[in-house]
């Protein structure tokens, strides 16, 4: 048997196909959509009507689906295997969620209806926001943000305008530990923040004295991951929080690792003033290749009256949609337009009522138990960057694969051949050549064992001096590595005609 | 627990394997004062499939789709008819459950569809180059007046009274913390005769929209000329897309942005969210570009392949200095709208497009017969305003929603403190609307404003 | 006559009475690896000691070119724009990145010599 098979006389292999680009399908007077024809009377354009063609291909139905279908089969997803991508919660995306988020009486609701024809909608934006404050603790959640990082922006615009109303607007540093996203330096320079980073120590943690010497009048806020990203509880966390507010700050958690403490941890009880939920990781809703999320984003007392447009609230009478400032209320704000990611509050709130408070209690330890049973199984032959327990994601370093002339990079695409997506690598970056593993709690226990399985055999062959096994990986992929720098060097962002045809027109 | 594949055996063993003496060993770097004690009694217990479907359907019951009765809204969400493929394709496991496109060798599938968006976005908004999407148009109206900061080195931003009062309030948020200054005129139905006025070399942009909040549609290219004279880049919103199968596109116009709404394609209305934010530009300023961008290379055999390229704009890479905290975008929503195009294809958008426009024409041509009731807008695509003199508009809407019809919108939801705007009413027509719901519209509105 | 200057960011200068020109040494385009993209100041731009003064990327890293020494822009390498992978071929040649007069060539007290930057390199190593 040779590596990579007898090559085809197509370029396809048995299942996989090759598949060219719509554009290079079809014909320009076929479509997949019949409409009637229009009726025929003077239009009211103004003389805008388009001249010339747009350039769009025609396809019909059957073409249009088997060219999707294709391409659909060319990617990895959770539905087909194990995805431990660390901070990125993959877990299992249940269909019923899907199933109700397109009943029609949530689906087919234009967002400028009468109020009194959407009382069912608001009231799921209201039972979710109930929710996520009781599994918080918070005082008040804005349900607008589209995605996690747009989360951040809201709960550091929120603490921006909280400094303000107080006559603080001049503290302007913002404490990022070394070993954050890359959103949260991004988000505190989008308010207008400068960052001042702070060390970890060699526990993996934030150094608490190192904090200390870095939080002055100066500091308008930290921002926090926790459990970390090296997916550790900061054991510190009570006394971090202290120390930022007796400074005159306030505290923002990353959310993004929620799901190690849902259902176990009230984060108001960590003294937390902001912190954003990732409704596509802890909540269970799809990534959807990248997208749509949605952040929703809890405050506490402190913060809460300066939540982004629009709000819900229950009276008597029934649920309203508030979208100009009312009352006592000084939002920031509106965050993006219309409502919210309504479609992913239906999913979210179907994936919370499926497991209520025992389910998610389960979900979390499940999670953390997982995260344990691989640092336990792989620990012995990987290099754990820190003492455990871990929580819900297990982070090793490079250290097992010095000398072997392989790479984080090259393990993970020898990982990739044997039917496995790699974890996140090279982050979080304070240990070199980082593998952040998270299993979730949806992974049986045999899911594990077949993946310890796969990467501890994987380290042997690394060891073993076959090299080439894993620089040339992978070989089994619709395609082999890709040249990134090409791409980047001479960018093709677009298909354009080839030049012939170009010449034709 | 339906969701969880672990058993009690399977837990034992873990820990045991683990040496932790229970699942609340695994936890113990947690404070104790946060983890004993605490209780959630505000959420129930864990539920089966059908009583969360019995509990969630009842709440879809209290709600009456827009597709129940005539329904004309529009103001930025515009229901069209979506194609029963879409939902069928962007529910294959393999494009629904995967994640951002990390790995490009098990990744083509999203890739190669991201390009084939990026490639259609451009074409139809006339442009050069398209990112591959952002949250919405809201957020892509800001981001494209941060972006024009960027490309300008300056520090002003001007919103046009034309533009989505959700867009500019987006945009001024959006920049509120930052050194960008950002001026929204007041909401204007009259077009933008006196933008040029407004003009000068310290701005960055100049925001507006085509056909404007009010409907209109204008000629850009005097005021882009105006603009490039000035240094100024024009950023053109288009909160209905569909226009752009008909209409002469802002590239065409001289834009240097393009952001548009593209949710009405593909997806559901699903009470406005989530959306999807095309995002177009002039090749030159990619770099200053926010978002993901799907880019073409080749593999290690030399086949053709698609990769996510010049990231170092990105967050993960720049950090404080990316040119957005972006990171995720709305991956499944642009692949519905790129299906829904590919449906389309050039014949059924175009046709689509001119079946909107006269659906309009149609519905225009029923409502000036109304006593009582102007139309404003004197070139559209399929929205327009219209004024009830002496009428509070919203009143009439909640009259007609008694009737089961879904008038239009009134002014008085975005700008309740402007009486002068309270008789204004936006009503949409599009592909779905029928001569019978016209009819009744045009029926019901007479009797009411009798 | 030209002497070679080094600053700790990796960058060089070679000086030549009181203008200069600036790239970024073989260790740093090394380090960087591929470089995909590279922004240069414009002539006539006057820079500060520490000042951003270009901007380099390759396929997962940017980072900025901070100006060595006070002074003004003369000249920008427009040619890198177009052909990025220079600064990888050629660092100390064709791939420049700009040149300025100095204002101040007692700041060049601060930077290392040849053995110095050659001994600071080995102890990074």
């Amino acid at each position: 048997m040779t590596d990579r098979g007898t090559p085809t006389l197509t370029g396809n292999r048995g299942l996989r196909i090759e598949e060219p680009l719509i554009f290079e399908q079809g014909h320009p007077g076929k479509t997949g959509v019949d409409l009637p024809e229009p009726p025929d009377m003077p239009d009211r354009l103004g003389g805008l009507a388009r001249t010339g063609p747009i350039g769009l291909p025609g396809l019909s139905e059957p073409e249009v689906v088997r060219h999707y279908t294709r391409l659909s089969q060319k990617n990895y997803a959770i539905d087909a295997g194990f995805y431990p991508l660390g901070s990125c919660t993959m877990k299992h995306n249940p269909r019923l969620n899907e199933r109700m988020a397109r009943l029609p009486g949530f689906a087919d609701l234009h967002p400028f209806q009468p109020e009194s024809t959407v009382q069912g909608a608001l009231a799921v934006m209201h039972r979710l926001s109930d929710w996520l404050l009781g599994l918080t603790g918070m005082q008040a959640v804005a349900l607008s943000p589209a995605a996690g990082a747009h989360g951040e922006l809201c709960g550091m615009q929120a603490i921006r305008a909280a400094l303000d109303a107080r006559g603080a607007g001049e503290r302007r540093i913002v404490l990022v530990p070394d070993s954050a996203h890359g959103t949260n330096p991004a988000t505190a320079a989008l308010c207008g923040f400068k960052v001042r980073g702070v060390p970890g120590d060699a526990r993996g943690r934030v150094d608490l004295d190192a904090f200390r010497e870095a939080l002055d009048d100066g500091v308008a806020g930290v921002m926090l991951t926790n459990p970390n990203t090296c997916g550790l509880f900061e054991n510190d966390i009570m006394d971090l929080a202290t120390a930022v507010h007796e400074a005159g700050a306030y505290f923002y958690l990353d959310g993004a690792n929620f799901n190690a403490i849902v259902g176990r941890v009230k984060i108001a009880d960590l003294g937390v003033d902001a912190m954003h939920i990732n409704l596509h990781k802890t909540f269970s809703t799809p990534h959807g290749g990248g997208g749509p999320g949605a952040g929703p984003t809890v405050l506490s007392a402190a913060l809460a009256p300066f939540a982004p447009l629009p709000h819900v609230v229950a009276d008597g009478a029934g649920y309203r949609l508030i979208e100009h400032v009312e009352g006592e209320m000084q939002p920031f704000g509106r965050m993006k337009g219309f409502h919210g990611q309504f479609g992913v509050f239906v999913r979210a709130l179907s994936y919370v009522m499926s497991m209520g408070a025992d389910g998610l209690r389960q979900a979390s330890g499940d999670a953390v138990l997982n995260a344990n049973y691989l640092l336990a199984r792989l620990g012995e032959t990987l290099t754990p960057s820190f003492a455990g327990p871990c929580m819900h994601e297990a982070l090793f370093d490079d250290r097992f694969l010095k000398g072997s002339g392989v790479s984080t990079l090259d393990f993970a695409k020898a990982m990739i051949d044997e039917g496995f997506h790699p974890m996140t690598m090279y982050f979080p970056l304070v240990v070199h050549g980082a593998m952040l593993m998270e299993p979730t709690e949806t992974e049986s226990r045999d899911s594990l064992d077949a993946f310890c399985d796969a990467v501890l055999a994987l380290a042997d062959r690394a060891r073993s001096g076959d090299a080439a096994f894993f620089t040339e990986a992978p070989r089994h992929t619709p395609r082999r590595r890709l040249d990134e720098t090409r791409a980047a060097r001479q960018p093709v962002l677009r298909w354009e005609p080839p030049e012939p045809a170009k010449a034709a027109e | 627990m339906r969701y969880l594949p672990l058993t009690d055996d399977d837990r034992r063993a873990m820990l045991a394997r683990i040496g932790a003496a229970s699942m609340d060993d695994l936890f113990r770097d947690v404070p104790a004062e946060a983890l004993t004690g605490v209780r959630f009694d505000d959420l129930p217990d864990h539920a089966t499939e059908m009583a969360v479907e019995r509990d969630l359907a009842a709440l879809a019951a209290r709600n009456s789709p827009a597709g129940a009765g005539p329904c004309f809204l529009g103001a930025g969400a515009y229901r069209h008819h979506v194609p029963a493929t879409v939902d069928h394709l962007i529910q294959r496991g393999e494009f629904l459950t995967a994640y951002t496109p990390y790995q490009p060798e098990v990744s083509q599938g999203t890739l190669q569809t991201l390009y084939e968006f990026q490639t259609q976005v451009a074409l139809i908004t006339g442009m050069e180059v398209a990112n591959a999407s952002m949250y919405d148009a809201a957020t892509g109206v800001a981001e494209a007046a941060a972006m024009a900061s960027r490309v300008t080195r300056r520090k002003r931003v001007l919103v046009a009274g034309g533009v989505h009062p959700h867009y500019a309030d987006t945009t001024a948020s959006f920049l509120r913390y930052t050194d960008i200054d950002v001026e929204v005129l007041d909401p204007d139905p009259m077009g933008i005769a006196d933008l040029i006025g407004r003009l000068n070399e310290g701005l960055a942009c100049l925001v507006v929209q085509n056909p404007d909040f009010f409907g209109r549609l204008s000629d850009l290219s005097a005021l882009a000329q105006a603009c490039h004279a000035e240094g100024v880049l024009l950023v053109v919103a288009v909160a209905e897309p569909v226009s752009l199968g008909l209409v002469t596109p802002p590239g065409a116009m001289g834009a240097d942005i393009v952001v548009a709404e593209g949710h009405a394609l593909g997806s559901p209305l699903n009470f406005g969210g989530p959306g999807v934010g095309l995002f177009a530009s002039r090749k030159k300023f990619v770099r200053h570009m926010p978002g993901r961008l799907a880019g073409e290379t080749v593999d290690e055999d030399g086949r053709r392949g698609w990769v996510l390229t010049l990231s170092t704009r990105e967050q993960h890479i720049r950090r404080e200095k990316a040119t957005s905290n972006i990171c995720t975008n709305s991956g499944l929503v642009a692949l519905a709208w790129t299906i829904h195009m590919t449906l389309l294809g050039e014949a059924g958008f175009t046709r689509l497009a001119r079946l909107n426009h006269m659906k309009a024409v149609e519905l225009v041509g029923l409502l000036e017969t109304v006593p009582g009731l102007t139309v404003v807008t004197p070139t559209f695509f399929n929205e327009v305003l219209v004024r009830l003199p002496g009428q509070d508009a919203a009143g009439i809407v909640d009259a007609l929603a008694e009737r089961g019809i879904l008038a239009g919108v009134p002014l008085s939801r975005f700008w309740p403190t402007y009486p002068e705007l309270a008789d204004g009413l936006l009503v949409c027509a599009t592909e779905t609307t029928e001569r019978d719901d016209m009819e009744a519209l045009a029926r019901a509105l007479t009797e009411v404003l009798a | 006559m030209t002497t070679l200057y080094y600053t700790e960011d990796h960058e060089w200068l070679a000086v030549n009475g009181e203008t200069a020109t600036v790239g970024i040494t073989d260790y740093a385009q090394k380090q960087l690896g591929d470089i995909v993209f590279v922004e240069v100041p414009e002539e006539g731009k006057t820079l500060a000691k520490g000042d951003e003064a270009a901007v380099i990327e390759s396929v997962k890293a940017a980072s900025e070119v901070y100006a060595p020494a006070s002074g003004t822009v003369t000249e920008g390498n427009e040619a890198l724009a177009d052909a990025p992978g220079t600064v990888n071929d050629d660092p100390m040649g064709d791939g420049w990145f700009f040149k300025m007069t100095l204002e101040d060539t007692g700041e060049l007290d601060d930077l290392m010599d040849q053995e110095a930057y050659d001994a600071f390199v080995a102890g990074l190593e």
